[in-house]
């Protein structure tokens, strides 16, 4: 190039030739086009989701007004009394979501260890996609396991705890454990059993995030670690556990969103009640999807206001909870790649 | 992890190179005296081999046989490596340096565990069912667990420091907790088609529906034809609507970001949090009560729909996020529109991750019960139409079996429950499939 602008001499006219390209040309009618689209569409998408929100809220109102924060007070949903309340409903929601998550996190916990950490190479993969599986069976599967598989295991583990740990009021039960033939309906269809198939559904999401969190733990650290003389345990104490704390607390959390929300194998093992209590381990109790799922066929539109208001509740519960955990993953040092 | 350690400095023949440590099996845990070191001039010197199962290059004049660790021992030998200067050292320095074992399992390692978990077993077997008033398999599995962590902490503290015993106690653990959740699983799956044997293995089971049959009669007559159909239908209506709003919208986040894409992004997350049932509900208040539609397939697609959308949008997005920038960016920079960039260059790459995405969601929205239950009615006849007349679909037509009461009908609800399983298996298959082929996928 150089050569030959040497041999030429150069003409005035370069000026014309060398015009700079426009820096924002408009854009091509093809891309005027795909913005038009993908933005209808993003608006679509904004518009159904939110209108779903908006109309969830919008149709609590009536219920709210009717009954004020007495909705949140009362324990019983009798509709043909006119008394409706979801105090008894949210406690029941809780001790369902907590008893699943006592023995979904430990059990979580350590099979995010076993296969970021124990595991031999070769069967990681494949263990991962086990997790992932477990993930998509569908949950009246795992109703189906708890009511006809671990029911009748669970009543006695139930009475077990029972007579064993039963001075603790968490564990009491309204029944004598010590009489000759103790009363089995008594510790069937509780929020403990319940929980425990709940638990198995939201123990892979929460073994996942976990596990993708322990698995970005920098080499570098863990070999230092190894080279100080740590032993395995050692090394994953002080430098995988502290690195994951993040998504550990996110990805609980998240299970405890999804444990908030099940429906089917609740609905299939509990039988319905309205006690304020805090006793998993005795007959009966009721959530909100439980609630919605058994209440929705003979509803009134007032009782189908009602239902949405716990509906709504339970909802604003869930957001409350994933956004905490969002933001708990997304600020920890682990979290950029977590979803 | 693996030790050499050197005693003699002769003869660099004798160097036994390390296998990856995955091989290494036993190590024999004669610690040498110090009479051993006494007769030499060097220290001992510990050379870590990583985990990796690279052996670093050794010291041919000073460097010799691990007496401690032995790893399997291979053929070829290798007399390698660089001349490393050995230090003298006075006496009482080598007494401190008495250098540990620690090979990846050692004949202790392996003893311990099996004496423990032996000797654990018949204790918890006599205590448990001889000599105390307990009974239950559960309880004495339990009990042997306690008392396996128990001795095995114990036998090991008798000749290791308290280090090795929580590591140990710690792993004994952290496996048994994976195991039972990956025999939970196992056991999921297994009783569902154990239970479910009966009616799969009559063909009328698949190709003929409910209608006319009674609840009581032998599983020769009846099936799930109707629920097959209905699932089908209804999962592919919605993913009709969720597959190009789902991925268009994570693509107008991705492609045209700014202030309104961010707003739908944090809508579409806050949806994700939407328990299913209060999304049927919303469709049952809206489409059924409000509106006036009959429960029909189409109403339960709705809701599937309304389930899935957020689920789809929401992992398209982190599969288009997580694409290499440069990709998009050479693209641009080489006078392609951004349309011709989107088609020709981040759909290609992303596709897979896009197909797992959605097929997850699938595998999500056909299992699902609750916002099926509210609103598609359950009908015991085959019904092609979507828009008319109540439909069945797999998932409700377990639930309704199950809770009948009646037991030749819940072993149609286990036969449902397999073929359910079976179905999400393939879907599972094929999204591992695809996940493999190219990068992109996650």
């Amino acid at each position: 190039m150089t050569v030959l602008l040497e041999k030429e001499p150069a003409p005035a006219e370069p000026q014309v030739r060398d015009r700079p390209r426009e820096v924002d040309p408009a854009l091509p009618a093809t891309d005027k086009a795909f913005h038009g689209v993908a933005l209808v569409i993003g608006i679509a998408v904004l518009v159904i989701m939110g209108s779903i929100g908006a109309f969830l809220g919008y149709q609590s109102l009536p219920t709210l007004q009717r009954y004020g924060l007495g909705f949140f007070r009362e324990s019983q949903w009798q509709p043909e009394n006119d008394t409706l309340g979801i105090s008894s409903v949210l406690l029941g929601t809780f001790t369902v979501a907590i008893v699943a998550l006592a023995i979904a996190f430990p059990l979580a916990f350590a099979t995010a260890v076993y296969i970021s950490e124990y595991a031999a190479p070769k069967v990681k993969s494949f263990l991962v996609s086990l997790i992932d599986l477990m993930a998509a069976i569908p949950s009246i599967v795992w109703g189906l396991w708890g009511f006809f598989l671990i029911q009748p295991k669970g009543i006695h583990i139930a009475h077990w705890i029972h007579t064993h740990l039963g001075f603790i009021p968490f564990f009491q039960v309204d029944t004598d454990p010590n009489a000759a033939s103790w009363a089995q309906s008594r510790y069937a269809a509780s929020a403990f059993i319940a929980g425990i198939a709940v638990a198995m559904m939201v123990l892979p999401m929460a073994a996942a995030v976990m596990r993708q969190v322990f698995s970005q733990a920098p080499m570098g650290e863990r070999e230092a670690a190894l080279a100080l003389g740590s032993t395995k345990w050692g090394m994953v104490r002080t430098v995988v556990l502290p690195f994951g704390r993040g998504g550990i607390i996110g990805g609980t959390m998240l299970s405890m969103g999804r444990a908030l929300g099940e429906t089917i194998a609740v609905v299939l093992i509990i039988s319905p009640s309205f006690d304020i209590k805090f006793r998993p381990l005795e007959v009966g109790t009721e959530t909100v999807s439980a609630l919605i799922a058994g209440r929705f066929g003979e509803a009134t539109s007032a009782q189908l206001s009602a239902l949405l208001t716990a509906g709504f509740v339970l909802f604003l519960i869930t957001l409350v909870i994933n956004t905490l955990a969002a933001i708990i993953v997304s600020r920890s040092r682990s979290g950029a790649d977590t979803d | 992890m693996t030790t050499t350690i050197d005693r003699h400095g002769d003869d660099p023949a004798d160097y036994v190179p390390l296998a990856s440590p995955d091989v290494v099996t036993v190590a024999t845990p004669t610690r040498p005296s110090h009479a051993d070191f006494a007769d030499t001039a060097e220290v001992p010197i510990v050379t870590p081999v990583p985990s990796n199962g690279v052996v670093p290059p050794t010291t041919a004049g000073t460097v010799v046989p691990p007496r401690i660790v032995v790893g399997p021992r291979s053929d070829q030998r290798t007399p390698t490596a660089t001349p490393a200067a050995a230090r003298p050292v006075s006496r009482a320095a080598q007494r401190l340096d008495v250098p540990r074992a620690i090979a990846s399992r050692t004949q202790d390692d392996v003893l311990s565990f099996w004496g423990a978990l032996l000797g654990s077993g018949a204790l918890t077997w006599v205590l448990y069912y001889q000599i105390l008033p307990f009974s239950g398999r559960v309880g004495f599995v339990i009990c042997w667990f306690v008392v396996f962590l128990a001795m095995y902490a114990g036998v090991t503290a008798m000749g290791n420091p308290s280090l090795v015993v929580v590591d140990r106690v710690v792993a004994a653990m952290v496996r048994a907790g994976a195991y039972v959740v990956f025999l939970t699983l196992a056991t999921a799956i297994f009783f569902t088609f154990v239970r479910g044997w009966p009616a799969l293995v009559h063909p009328n089971f698949y190709f003929s529906d409910m209608a006319g049959v009674r609840p009581t009669d032998s599983l020769d007559k009846g099936g799930i034809y109707h629920a097959i159909i209905g699932s089908i239908i209804e999962v592919g209506i919605a993913v009709a609507v969720t597959l190009p709003l789902g991925i268009g919208a994570a693509v107008y986040m991705n492609e045209f970001s700014g202030r309104f894409a961010r707003l739908v992004r944090t809508i579409v997350e806050a949806m994700t949090a939407l328990p299913s049932i209060v999304a049927g509900l919303f469709v049952y208040t809206v489409l059924i009560v409000t509106l006036g539609f009959a429960r029909t397939g189409f109403a339960a697609a709705m809701a599937i729909s309304v389930m899935m959308l957020p689920i789809i949008a929401r992992s398209a997005d982190v599969v288009l996020r997580v694409m290499p920038g440069g990709l998009r960016e050479a693209s641009l920079a080489l006078g392609a529109s951004k349309w011709q960039t989107v088609r020709q260059v981040v759909i290609p790459t992303v596709r897979p991750g896009l197909a797992t995405a959605l097929i997850l969601g699938i595998a999500r929205g056909v299992g699902e019960t609750s916002p099926v239950l509210l609103t598609s009615g359950a009908s015991s006849f085959t019904n092609y139409n979507p828009f008319n007349e109540p439909m069945n679909s797999l998932p409700l037509f377990v639930f309704s079996a199950v809770r009948s009461g009646e037991p030749m009908f819940i072993t149609r609800g286990f036969g449902a429950a397999s073929v359910l399983l079976i179905l999400v298996l393939v879907l599972f298959i094929i999204t591992r499939f695809l996940a493999r082929t190219k990068v992109g996928s996650r």
